[in-house]
């Protein structure tokens, strides 16, 4: 058997959703992880409780490649609503698995597939009694089927079984046998071999399976925040969940039972965002979670914060817009939205995580920057990210990190001060005034928080230079935030090269493997990754540095490509797109033909 | 108390018209907080946009304030309130920000009864866009702007307030001192959300004839509910009661609310019986003043969410952060 074969494949689930099938599908997903496989599975769900198709997309790969690859080569389809697209959806050459108990339609046959029949419903019919039961375990079934037929170990993947359901231990002996009731099927009547396999390697050592919007919560949790106000949206509610269920554990007194947290389902975005700020100001570290049009919704106040200079943490998990858009589909189409978030002169802080640990990293990030930038900084993620469970490298943090509640008076503070306090005065040069909270000293330090101009000692004023001195300072404080959010990471080609990939967010994995695949044509290319907005001046000069920089950018207008004109004045023609945005994650052959289509015609222009 | 004086209470000199009702609100304020010596520094004063908004500055200069934006400031002043329960917050707002675009804020800030004084300085008009129409505007009302009576059924904020169980419900207005002052009083010693329902006459746009929110309607039609004196718990009952209708309710904090004159239609403590009494002033076209409604046994929001008995924002790191080895075990939760 061919080494290229072996822990190398794209499986595909085809299922209906609300009917178990998600808990069998990591299972499967999770006994590869622990045979120390590197693996990824992305849901693809429909925005509906109950009765749609539903697809888990399964990539293994031993070199660590897991982004996600076009391609099926083995699809398990249970979904008789999806049967005609799935069957067409499997690569020349490549495996279906169906439930045989019905005969398949002649009409969907391909001759250049294989067709394996498992009697799945008949046997689970067979063996269990109630019909609820018969659905579930018919997904056990077929777990087992598939694990037979690519060489799973059955110890590993029954200890999977035995772990998930180790709280209902009554359930384990009945999913053991109907996985075994797949596997001796399979061994007993298929004579097809799978020229893909998988076989145990070490390759998934200390990493975590985890996804982005519980990294998230942890991140939060983890920086000390006290308050989430929120309101359910998809992709974005799991972050909240998940704060919640972490504060019941790690954030209630042990003594009196009582809570040192709020959570609080606000009654809209507006509302979640106002009880943010109020917090904020207050003197606690409050967040939220939302995606795209929450952000929209949220814009009034985000102009607020900037503009009032008030610490928010808010977390956009992004998702298809615009409008209503695709609620379950990824996207990055909320890069100029939240950069220059509502009306008039603003700009915020923007950071962009790529995988899990670093969502759990900026996110705490997010809460000293905010408060020592006294403004709202967003944190950016999108549902592949968010939604999905990725391998990555553990969480940390250092045990000697200090929480920076940036420039606070104090009660003692303001009885040492000489000069008068002024809450938009600049002292320091770093365009940061020194701020007050509420309560701190009888008679010092009080002052009026708005949103419209005032003077350096927020006393309300129409005067335009007054206005002038007010938000020219606020660029200073923009200066200051280039040098504190993380700067870009660039690598560069191994030999000198003009060309480079640019890149952000998740299209890390197709980035980086995109590179290798041009590597191995011979093709040189610098690698940029933007961690965050504003831009740091090392991208500016590589970028000048540069001839030819591709920008990979998960949405229909180039938004990173526009961000980069506007903010570097870097030249247009410098800057050619790479775009993805069907709401599917984009693929490192996409990036690779991408760039292949347009070195091809750049040469056949200049011999024309 | 701690030897403060009036002028502590104060603010800056008002930019509103002279004679605008909001003005005589604000100096109930300031009489109300002086009269109970708070510390100016444990109130937080919160506004939203309009003339009402802007009073803030008017009193209590020593409190920070938030002037917000339209129509939202029940929601920072939810975020505010937990963080730091120990501080007292007073919320200001006119028709325009709280019944038309804060009409949902203020819903649910009531739904979960945040503790909080909630004071609409009502004019049943727009003042500082120039006169148009609120929706607490009644029926059949002529402003200075409207080109027609108003066609629309007014927003009875008192009757919503009762509605939605809000635990402390009053109504009063700008010219009477004497019911306003004791009413903030109670309201700011009430653990939960104390509604007040000000008639603020606005000089400029609806004081004419036609309007029912100006100074000569409200006066001609005004009823009371009852007499109201207000007793913190640290003072002495030295007033002499008149015989007859009475009833002395006891708040948490052991202060008193003494209610004088009272009908026997009526029960403050019985919300069915303030809404009876409500409508039928209505149907008679009076305007009905005083304290509708009171719960006193109510449980706050901060009471709901049961969280720690010291302030959220007082929480250090070592009591919020879990810690490295903590990570280390949610880490292997995940391998």
């Amino acid at each position: 058997m061919s080494e290229s074969m072996l822990n190398d494949m794209v499986v595909r689930f085809a299922n209906v959703n609300g009917t178990g099938s998600a808990s069998a599908n990591e299972m499967f997903a999770r006994a590869l992880f622990k045979m120390g496989i590197p693996v990824s599975a992305k849901n693809i769900f429909p925005s509906n409780i109950q009765g749609l198709p539903t697809w888990y997309e399964v990539r293994i790969n031993g070199d660590g490649y897991l982004g996600r690859k076009e391609g099926i080569d083995l699809l398990i389809a249970v979904n008789p609503q999806s049967l005609e697209k799935d069957i067409a959806s499997v690569k020349s050459g490549g495996y279906l698995l169906y439930d045989n108990s019905k005969k398949m339609y002649d009409s969907f046959m391909r001759e250049d597939i294989h067709f394996i029949g498992v009697p799945m419903i008949e046997l689970s019919k067979e063996h269990f009694d109630n019909p609820r039961q018969q659905q579930l375990f018919k997904n056990m079934i077929y777990v087992g089927a598939v694990c037979e037929l690519i060489g799973v170990e059955t110890d590993v993947i029954k200890e999977v079984i035995a772990d998930q359901f180790s709280r209902k231990a009554k359930l384990i002996p009945p999913n053991h046998q109907a996985l075994e009731l797949g596997i001796n099927y399979v061994r007993d009547n298929i004579n097809i071999t799978l020229p893909q396999r998988v076989q145990r390697v070490n390759k998934t050592n200390n990493q975590i399976v985890i996804d982005g919007n519980a990294a998230c919560a942890l991140g939060a949790l983890y920086a000390g925040a006290t308050i989430m106000a929120w309101y359910p949206i998809t992709p974005s509610t799991s972050v909240a969940k998940a704060f919640e269920s972490y504060c019941k554990k790690y954030r209630v007194d042990p003594d009196t039972g009582k809570k040192n947290y709020a959570f609080i389902q606000a009654e809209d975005e507006l509302a979640a965002i106002g009880m943010v700020i109020g917090a904020n100001w207050n003197g606690a570290r409050a967040f939220t979670a939302t995606s795209g049009p929450g952000v929209s919704l949220m814009n009034e106040f985000i102009g607020l914060s900037y503009f009032a200079e008030i610490p928010v943490v808010l977390i956009n998990v992004q998702r298809g817009g615009p409008s209503t858009g695709m609620p379950t589909r990824t996207q990055q189409s909320d890069l100029l939205s939240c950069a220059y978030a509502s009306h008039g002169d603003t700009k915020h802080p923007v950071l962009i995580p790529s995988s899990p640990d670093e969502c759990f990293s900026m996110t705490a990030m997010a809460f000293d920057l905010a408060e020592r930038l006294q403004t709202l900084v967003f944190v950016l993620t999108d549902l592949d990210l968010g939604m999905n469970k990725h391998l990555s490298k553990p969480l940390s943090w250092d045990s000697d990190r200090h929480y920076d509640r940036g420039k606070v008076l104090s009660a003692e503070d303001l009885e040492e001060m000489k000069e008068q306090f002024g809450r938009y005065l600049d002292v320091d040069g770093d365009g940061i005034p020194y701020r007050t909270i509420p309560g701190t000293h009888p008679s010092l330090g009080s002052y009026f928080t708005r949103g419209t101009s005032r003077d350096e000692y927020a006393k309300y004023t129409e005067d335009g230079n007054a206005y002038v001195r007010n938000v020219d300072r606020l660029s200073k404080k923009w200066e200051t935030t280039k040098t504190l959010v993380p700067p870009c990471i660039i690598t560069e080609a191994s030999q000198s090269s003009s060309r480079s990939l640019l890149f952000y967010g998740t299209s890390r994995y197709a980035a980086m493997e995109a590179s290798d695949l041009l590597t191995r044509d011979g093709l040189e290319f610098n690698i940029i990754e933007v961690k965050a907005f504003p831009f740091d001046s090392k991208l500016k000069a590589f970028i000048d540095s540069q001839e030819e920089i591709y920008v990979v950018d998960q949405n229909r207008d180039g938004q990173m490509r526009t961000l980069l004109m506007a903010e570097l004045e870097v030249d247009a023609h410098k800057l050619k797109s790479i775009l993805n945005y069907d709401g599917m994650p984009i693929t490192a052959d996409k990036i690779h033909r991408n760039i292949l289509n347009a070195l091809n015609k750049a040469e056949i222009s200049k011999t024309a | 108390m701690v030897g403060y004086v009036k002028a502590d209470y104060e603010g800056v000199i008002s930019t509103l018209c002279a004679g605008c009702g909001h003005d005589s609100i604000s100096g109930s304020i300031v009489q109300a907080c002086y009269e109970m010596s708070i510390e100016p520094h444990r109130l937080a004063k919160l506004s939203g946009i309009g003339c009402s908004s802007k009073t803030p500055t008017y009193f209590l200069s020593n409190s920070h304030g938030f002037n917000s934006v339209h129509g939202r400031m029940p929601s920072i002043a939810t975020g505010a309130n937990v963080a730091n329960k120990d501080l007292i917050y007073m919320g200001v707002s006119g028709d325009g920000d709280t019944a038309s675009i804060g009409m949902g804020q203020f819903v649910h800030a009531i739904r979960r009864n945040l503790n909080m004084c909630y004071i609409v300085m009502n004019n049943g008009c727009y003042g500082l866009t120039k006169g148009q129409d609120s929706a607490t505007a009644d029926y059949g009302s002529i402003s200075k702007s409207s080109s027609i009576p108003t066609p629309y059924n007014a927003i009875d904020l008192v009757g919503l307030a009762l509605e939605l169980n809000a635990s402390f419900v009053a109504r009063s207005f700008s010219g009477d001192k004497a019911q306003l002052v004791p009413l903030i009083k109670a309201a700011l010693s009430h653990p939960g959300f104390a509604f007040i329902d000000v008639i603020s006459p606005c000089v400029t746009f609806n004081n004419n004839a036609g309007s029912t929110k100006s100074y000569s309607h409200v006066r001609a039609h005004i009823e009371s509910t009852s007499e109201l004196d207000f007793i913190a718990h640290q003072e002495e009952i030295t007033i002499q009661y008149e015989e007859g209708e009475s009833a002395d309710l006891e708040l948490f904090d052991g202060s008193k609310i003494h209610l004088s004159k009272i009908s026997a239609d009526w029960d403050p403590q019985n919300k069915y019986s303030a809404m009876n009494k409500l409508n039928e002033a209505k149907e008679s076209g009076q305007v009905l003043t005083g304290l509708f409604y009171i719960d006193t046994e109510t449980e706050d929001f901060n009471k709901k969410l049961n969280t720690t008995d010291v302030p959220l924002n007082s929480l250090k790191q070592s009591v919020l952060c879990p810690g490295t080895e903590s990570l280390e075990k949610i880490n292997d939760s995940f391998r």
